[in-house]
C-alpha cells in the first residue's frame, strides 16, 4: 500500500500550464481553477435562467447587462451586500463553517477535470476516484448547514439531502467505475485518451464511451442530477414543503456560496459526463482536433487545436447543462419514497448489470 | 417498482412540449418600457362623469370598504311653468373614492342607475403617501378621458332594444310609404267604380269614415306580388291593405246602391288627400304641400289627381338625393323618391289638362 500512495496521486500527464518555475505553474493553475470555477457557472446560470425563461413563455434576465447576461454577476454583488443573518438558536460555528465545506469540495474538483489537451491543473493516476470521492464530502456541509440552522425545514432539508445523497452515490460510482474498466484507467485525461482509441471491435469505427455504455450514461447522468439537487430530484430544497431545505436560514454571502455550489456542481456533473461519455474535448468521433494528428487529439495541439479543444469541451459542458435545463422545466420533483425507490430498486440493479456487462465484453474482446 | 410507473410516451411527451416552447415567443409585454395591452374592461380606476350623479348614493351604500364619500345639498329650482311648484334638486359637492382601500369590486359603477360611474383601465396613479391615494371629484372627473368606448358588439348579438326599434320603424315607414304609392295606384285603376262611389260628402260616408277591420289578406293581390318577386312581408302587408280597400269599396257601393248616385269624388279625394298627407310626413314633405294645395284648387274645375294614371318606376333624383344627403337609407330613399316623382308626374298632368 505504500506503493500505491506514492503513485496513486502523481502527475500523469503533463499540462502545458506547467513551467519550469513552480510559482508561475501554480499560479497558472490556481487561475485556471478559480476562472473555471467561477466564470463558468455563471455562463451555466445565464443559459439556465434563460433557457428556463424562454420554455416558460418568459424572457428570463433581460435588463442588467446585454441581454441580461450579468445577472448573476448582479446577483453577487447582491448577495455581498446583504446582511448576514445568524439565528440565534444556531451552531455559529457549525452553521459558518457548512456552506464552505459545500464549497471546497466543488472547487477542488476542477483541478482535475480536464478542460482540452493539456489544459488542467493536474492529471491525477486516481482523478475519476478523486473527484467522486472529493464531491462526496459536500453532503456533510449540506448535513451540517441543516442541522446547525436549528431549523425544521432546514434540518429535514437536510436529512433528505444526506439520504438522496447516499442513494445515488452509489449508481453514480457504479457507471464510473465501468467507465474505469473499459478505458483501462482511473486517470480522467487517460478516459478522453481511451476515447480517442477505442474502436468498435473489429472495425476501426471510432466510438466514445457514450454509445456502448448508453446505459451507464443514463445512470449517471440521473445519478448526477439526484446528487446536485436538481429538479426533479429537488426534493432537500423542495420550496413548497422544505421553504428552502437546508438553505432557509441562510443569507447573503453564506447563502451565495451555497448557491455557487450548486451551479459549479453542475457544471462539474456535466464534466464529467463528457469525460466520461463524450469524448472529453473530440469534437467528433474519430474526429482529432486541428494539430493534434499525431497524438488523437491529447497533448501539444499547438495554440488553435488547444482553444478548438477547449471550446469544444465548454459547447458540450454546455449542452449538458441545457438537458438538465430542460428536464428541470419539464418534470415536477418527485416523491421522496419514489427518488429512494428509483435508485435502490432501479439504478443500483441495472448498474450492477452493466458493470458486469462490460466487464465481460471488456474480457471477450 | 409496483409504485412506479414505468417511464412512457408522456415523459417525451413532457420533453416535446417544453422544447416546443423554446422556439414560441415569450408572452412578456415590456411594460414600463412599452405599454401593457389591457383588455378593455380592465379595472384600472373608477372614473366620475359628475354630470350624471343624481347623488342618489347607491355605490357609497354598497361599497363593501365604504371608500365612496358623498357630500350634498340640496338647492331649489324655480318653478317651470307660470303657477307650478318649485322643484328640489341634489347638487354634488363632493365626491371622493379612497383607492387605498378600494378593492376594485366594481359594484358602485354595476349599480350607478346613471352611468355616472367608470371603469377606466388607468392604473400609473400609485403614491408615496397613504393620504394620496384618496381621489377628489377633480380627479375623479379627469379619469373619464381615460375610459374607452364601449367594445362593439360580437358577430350576430343581438341589436340593442333602441336601435333594433329604430329599424323597426324605419322598414314600416318604407313599407307604409310604399304602400300609399301602391294605393294611389290602384285607386286610380278603378276611376269608374269611384265616380259611382258617393254622391256628395255630406250625404255619404266617405271611403275614409268607412271602417273596416283588417286583418284578411288579398290572396290575389298576395300571389301577384310574391310572383313579382316582392318579400314575403311586403307582399302580406300589400295584399292586406288591397284587402281593406276592396271592403270599403264593397261597402262604399253598398251605401250609395240605395241613394241615386251622382258622381262626386269627394270619397276618392278626401283618401288621396290621405294618402298624400302619409307620404308627405313620411318624406319630410318633399313637394307635397304644393301638389295638396293645387288638387284642392283644381278640385271642382279639372280632372281629380286620383283619376289621372302615372305609370310608377321613375325616381324623383332631386327628392333621392336629399334623402340620402340626410341620412336615411338608399331603400328608403328610394321609395320616398319613387312616390314623390308620381306626385309630380300627376300635377304635371293636372296642370296640362287645366291648361287645356
Amino acid at each position: 500500500m505504500t506503493t500505491f500512495h506514492a503513485t496513486a496521486f502523481t502527475n500523469q500527464a503533463t499540462s502545458i500550464l506547467t513551467q519550469e518555475s513552480w510559482l508561475v505553474s501554480l499560479g497558472l493553475k490556481v487561475a485556471l481553477v478559480l476562472g473555471m470555477f467561477l466564470v463558468v457557472p455563471l455562463v451555466g446560470g445565464y443559459l439556465e435562467h434563460k433557457t428556463m425563461a424562454r420554455m416558460q413563455d418568459r424572457r428570463g434576465p433581460v435588463e442588467a447587462g446585454p441581454f441580461g447576461t450579468l445577472q448573476l454577476v448582479a446577483d453577487g454583488i447582491k448577495f455581498i451586500q446583504k446582511e448576514d443573518i445568524i439565528p440565534r438558536a444556531a451552531d455559529r460555528w457549525i452553521f459558518s463553517l457548512a456552506p464552505g465545506l459545500a464549497l471546497v469540495p466543488t472547487l477542488l474538483i476542477f483541478a482535475v477535470v480536464p478542460l482540452g489537451p493539456g489544459v488542467f491543473a493536474l492529471d491525477l493516476e486516481l482523478g475519476l476516484f478523486y473527484a467522486l470521492a472529493i464531491g462526496s464530502v459536500s453532503v456533510l456541509g449540506i448535513l451540517m448547514g441543516g442541522w446547525a440552522s436549528a431549523n425544521k425545514f432546514s434540518l429535514i432539508g437536510g436529512l433528505r439531502a444526506g439520504g438522496q445523497l447516499i442513494a445515488y452515490e452509489l449508481p453514480l460510482i457504479l457507471a464510473a467505475i465501468t467507465v474505469a474498466v473499459q478505458a483501462g484507467t482511473l486517470s480522467l485525461v487517460g478516459i478522453v485518451e481511451a476515447q480517442a482509441t477505442f474502436m468498435i471491435p473489429g472495425t476501426d469505427i471510432n466510438l466514445w464511451f457514450g454509445v456502448p455504455q448508453f446505459v451507464g450514461l443514463a445512470i449517471f447522468f440521473i445519478a448526477a442530477m439526484a446528487e446536485l439537487s436538481r429538479p426533479p430530484f429537488d426534493m432537500p430544497i423542495a420550496d413548497s414543503e422544505l421553504v428552502f431545505g437546508y438553505m432557509t436560514e441562510y443569507s447573503g454571502m453564506k447563502f451565495a456560496m451555497f448557491l455557487l455550489t450548486e451551479y459549479a456542481g453542475m457544471i462539474v456533473m456535466a464534466a464529467l459526463i463528457t469525460v466520461l461519455y463524450l469524448g472529453g474535448w473530440q469534437p467528433l468521433p474519430g474526429v482529432p482536433l486541428p494539430g493534434c494528428e499525431g497524438t488523437a487529439g491529447l497533448f501539444d495541439c499547438g495554440l488553435v487545436g488547444t482553444l478548438v479543444g477547449v471550446g469544444v469541451m465548454l459547447g458540450k459542458i454546455m449542452a449538458i447543462v441545457f438537458v438538465m435545463v430542460w428536464l428541470r422545466v419539464a418534470y415536477p420533483r418527485l416523491r421522496e419514497d419514489q427518488l429512494q425507490r428509483m435508485s435502490w430498486l432501479v439504478l443500483v440493479p441495472l448498474a450492477l448489470v452493466n458493470l458486469a456487462v462490460v466487464t465481460v465484453a471488456k474480457v471477450v474482446f | 417498482m409496483a409504485t412506479t410507473s414505468p417511464p412512457g410516451i408522456g415523459l417525451l411527451k413532457g420533453l416535446g412540449v417544453t422544447i416546443k416552447h423554446l422556439a414560441g415567443r415569450p408572452s412578456t409585454q415590456m411594460y414600463p418600457k412599452e405599454r401593457p395591452d389591457l383588455p378593455p374592461r380592465t379595472r384600472g380606476v373608477i372614473a366620475l362623469m359628475d354630470e350624471n350623479c343624481t347623488v342618489c348614493m347607491l355605490c357609497a351604500r354598497e361599497c363593501p370598504d365604504w371608500c365612496i364619500y358623498i357630500d350634498s345639498h340640496k338647492e331649489s329650482v324655480p318653478a317651470a311653468k307660470e303657477g307650478g311648484r318649485a322643484r328640489t334638486r341634489n347638487v354634488l359637492d363632493r365626491f371622493a373614492i379612497d383607492f387605498s382601500l378600494c378593492m376594485y369590486c366594481g359594484i358602485c359603477v354595476e349599480v350607478c342607475p346613471f352611468d355616472a360611474l367608470w371603469w377606466s383601465p388607468e392604473f400609473e396613479y400609485s403614491e408615496y403617501v397613504m393620504d394620496e391615494m384618496l381621489h377628489e371629484m377633480g380627479r375623479l372627473r379627469e379619469w373619464m378621458d381615460t375610459v374607452p368606448p364601449p367594445p362593439g358588439l360580437d358577430d350576430g348579438a343581438v341589436a340593442p332594444a333602441e336601435v333594433a326599434e329604430a329599424i323597426e320603424k324605419a322598414e314600416l315607414e318604407q313599407a307604409k310609404a310604399i304602400e300609399t304609392a301602391e294605393a294611389a295606384d290602384s285607386d286610380d285603376a278603378k276611376p269608374e267604380a269611384k265616380d259611382g262611389g258617393g254622391k256628395s260628402a255630406e250625404a255619404k260616408p266617405k271611403k275614409s269614415d268607412i271602417r273596416v277591420e283588417g286583418g284578411e289578406v288579398d290572396q290575389e293581390v298576395y300571389d301577384q306580388l310574391i310572383a313579382e318577386g316582392k318579400s314575403e312581408r311586403m307582399a302580406r302587408a300589400k295584399a292586406k291593405a288591397a284587402w281593406v280597400r276592396k271592403e270599403k269599396q264593397r261597402l262604399a257601393e253598398e251605401q250609395s246602391s240605395s241613394d241615386d248616385q251622382t258622381s262626386d269624388t269627394d270619397a276618392a279625394d278626401d283618401s288621396e288627400a290621405t294618402s298624400d298627407d302619409d307620404a308627405s310626413a313620411a318624406d319630410d314633405g318633399a313637394s307635397a304641400d304644393d301638389t295638396d294645395e293645387a288638387a284642392d284648387e283644381a278640385a271642382e274645375a279639372k280632372p281629380k289627381k286620383s283619376d289621372i294614371r302615372v305609370e310608377g318606376g321613375e325616381v324623383d333624383q332631386e327628392v333621392y338625393d336629399q334623402l340620402i344627403a340626410e341620412g336615411k337609407s338608399e331603400r328608403i330613399a328610394r321609395a320616398k323618391a319613387k312616390a314623390a316623382w308620381v306626385r309630380k308626374e300627376k300635377q304635371r298632368i293636372i296642370d296640362e289638362g287645366g291648361d287645356a
